[in-house]
């Protein structure tokens, strides 16, 4: 295994295992609420980040990581108080951390589109020995938020109003995952890139889903899809000089495609056997109705 | 209104002194509401006495919802009072007392779930951040068998009817092991053969002690069950004391009641067609 000789791409590997395990993990719950593009949004909103850590010098990992969580933070408020508006100011805010992005790059003395391109799109052999400790510290954060919290993550995103009922800090709940869906979007920034980040959050999610039953079993089946196509992502990038994000992102869809094709015959083995075990029908219906019988409204 | 309430509660048979209870389960005051800027709620009273079945009954839009969803806190009161179990509101803590089953009309969202991690999720009223021990696997199973589902645990909700739906939604309220049920519309959508078993389901609850609120658009297969019904109309309780009997065609049975109607005492439909 020559490419394992090379430690760029050890810590290459690293990170690409990291954010295929972090990616579904939160991702699954965003899927689940039905705010699969909440992902894409923090993107953008990271692009100030990452202009901002040119600009002064500082890591861009952690100042995108600084302005993904208060951006994070901000569309969460959006969400209760902005009920009218709410896509409208989403809408601003996703932009906005766009073009304030480029701008800031454009501002600082070494920033260049070449880099922002990397940003953008993902490139793993410019990974830092610095970026590795940040990316697993981000990480570990993700995986126990998670995993440690899946009960309660569930019930908010399966029902919001019963959760709340139950007596859940909903509220605070809902902070946490926009913080962790934040958070994740830096993990995954130098290895599929900001603008691409949110199909690793989706597309290992809608995958899972044409062959698991369970929540449970989404999740596992997700994680192992998003590990295996942003690893063969990462090796692929390497052998062949194609850039890892749109690779990765190609191989999930591609497994996506396949477990959809697979799916359809599943099913109807699943409805053929569940059929024969149904209840008859019990609804009575009147024969017809008798002539002295009001029907007005 | 507590000296009202003492009498039923002295009233009802087969009650230890311990379980007289003087303050209502559910105690709501003077109670308006809006949703946007329209009124939803004009002065609502609903006092609800331990071991009482309340429905709430009223045409489409005359407030009932947003009375149950007020109770549980999830409509803000611009005026009047609430009180859970003689607590206060905003200072009610003890939600595990609590079993709601909002109005629904699926338990599925964007990813799969089974019927048992959907019925789960009720349980975590009582562990809230700590994990299930095998009390709450056993109280998860009871509130499955309660209402026949057990056999459906692994199945995903997906693949579940209307009155399925339903079934599990009232599942995983009762998992929580509640003294008071709140129940909006559990009867909509769902089949016959569903409502019969939600029937049983409720008869053994309120034999069990249990108080129970529900909004319903008929009576249906509970009527036996009710005591007292509430009946809203724009806002406004109109109603409050035995349950109205059902007549003529309504009272046949296996009648559907579907077609869309006005209360039975709200005055006539004014088109404007002959002013």
């Amino acid at each position: 295994m020559d490419i394992l000789d090379y430690a760029f791409m050890q810590r290459a590997l690293i990170a690409a295992v990291l954010v295929g395990i972090t990616a579904p993990a939160i991702g699954i719950y965003l899927v689940q609420r039905r705010q699969a593009l909440m992902g894409d949004g923090i993107g953008h909103v990271a692009m100030t980040g990452v202009g901002l850590g040119f600009l002064l010098n500082a890591s861009p990992i952690w100042m995108a990581t600084a302005v993904a969580v208060v951006g994070s933070v901000a569309i969460e408020l959006i969400r209760w108080y902005g009920k009218t508006h709410g896509d409208i100011a989403l809408a601003m805010l996703f932009y906005g951390g766009m073009a304030g992005g480029v701008m800031l790059m454009s501002m600082s003395d070494t920033g260049s589109n070449a880099n922002l391109v990397t940003y953008l799109f993902g490139s793993l052999n410019t990974v830092s020995p610095q970026d590795v400790t940040t990316i697993c510290v981000l990480a570990a954060f993700v995986v126990l938020v998670t995993v440690g919290l899946r009960r309660q993550l569930f019930a908010i995103c399966q029902d919001e109003e019963f959760a709340r009922v139950t007596g859940l800090p909903v509220r605070l709940l809902n902070l946490l995952v926009a913080v962790t869906a934040a958070v994740t979007v830096t993990v995954a920034m130098r290895v599929v890139g900001l603008l691409l980040v949110s199909a690793l959050m989706v597309v290992p999610v809608a995958a899972a889903q044409q062959l698991s039953r369970s929540f449970a079993m989404t999740f596992a089946l997700a994680v192992l899809i998003g590990v295996t196509v942003s690893l063969s992502g990462a090796v692929t990038s390497f052998y062949v000089d194609v850039p890892s994000g749109p690779t990765i992102v190609l191989l999930a869809i591609a497994i996506f495609i396949a477990l959809a094709l697979l799916a359809g015959p599943l099913a109807r083995k699943r409805a053929r056997g569940s059929a024969a075990a149904a209840e008859r029908c019990t609804l009575e219906v009147p024969a017809a109705r008798v002539p002295q019988d009001d029907v007005r409204v | 209104m507590t000296e009202q309430m003492t009498e039923h509660l002295v009233k009802e048979a087969g009650m230890t002194e311990a379980d007289r209870e003087p303050v209502p389960v559910i105690s709501l005051r003077g109670a308006t509401a809006s949703l946007g800027s329209r009124p939803v709620l004009r002065g609502v009273d609903l006092a609800v006495g331990r071991g009482e079945v309340v429905a709430l009954l009223g045409a489409n839009g005359s407030g009932k919802s947003t009375a149950v969803r007020a109770v549980v806190g999830q409509v803000p009161l611009s005026e009047g009072r609430l009180e859970l179990f003689g607590t206060p509101l905003k200072r009610f803590r003890d939600w595990a007392r609590i079993g709601y089953v909002p109005q629904r009309t699926t338990a599925a969202s964007g990813v799969p779930a089974t019927v048992r991690e959907v019925v789960s999720a009720g349980r975590l009223a009582r562990t809230r951040l700590r994990p299930l021990g095998r009390a709450d696997r056993a109280a998860v199973d009871r509130a499955l068998e309660l209402v026949g589902m057990a056999d459906r645990a692994r199945d995903s909700v997906n693949a579940l009817s209307g009155g399925q739906h339903q079934r599990v939604l009232i599942a995983r309220a009762l998992a929580v092991e509640p003294e008071l049920l709140i129940m909006d519309e559990p009867m909509a959508g769902v089949d016959v053969a569903s409502q019969e078993i939600l029937a049983g389901t409720l008869r053994e609850q309120v034999a069990g002690g249990a108080t129970v609120l529900l909004v319903l658009h008929e009576l249906g297969p509970l009527e036996p069950l009710i005591d007292r019904a509430v009946v809203l109309r724009d806002g406004c309780v109109v109603h409050d004391g035995p349950p109205p009997r059902a007549v003529g065609q309504h009272a046949l049975p296996g009648h559907d009641h579907v077609h869309p109607h006005a209360a039975h005492d709200a005055e006539p439909i004014r088109t404007g067609l002959l002013s």
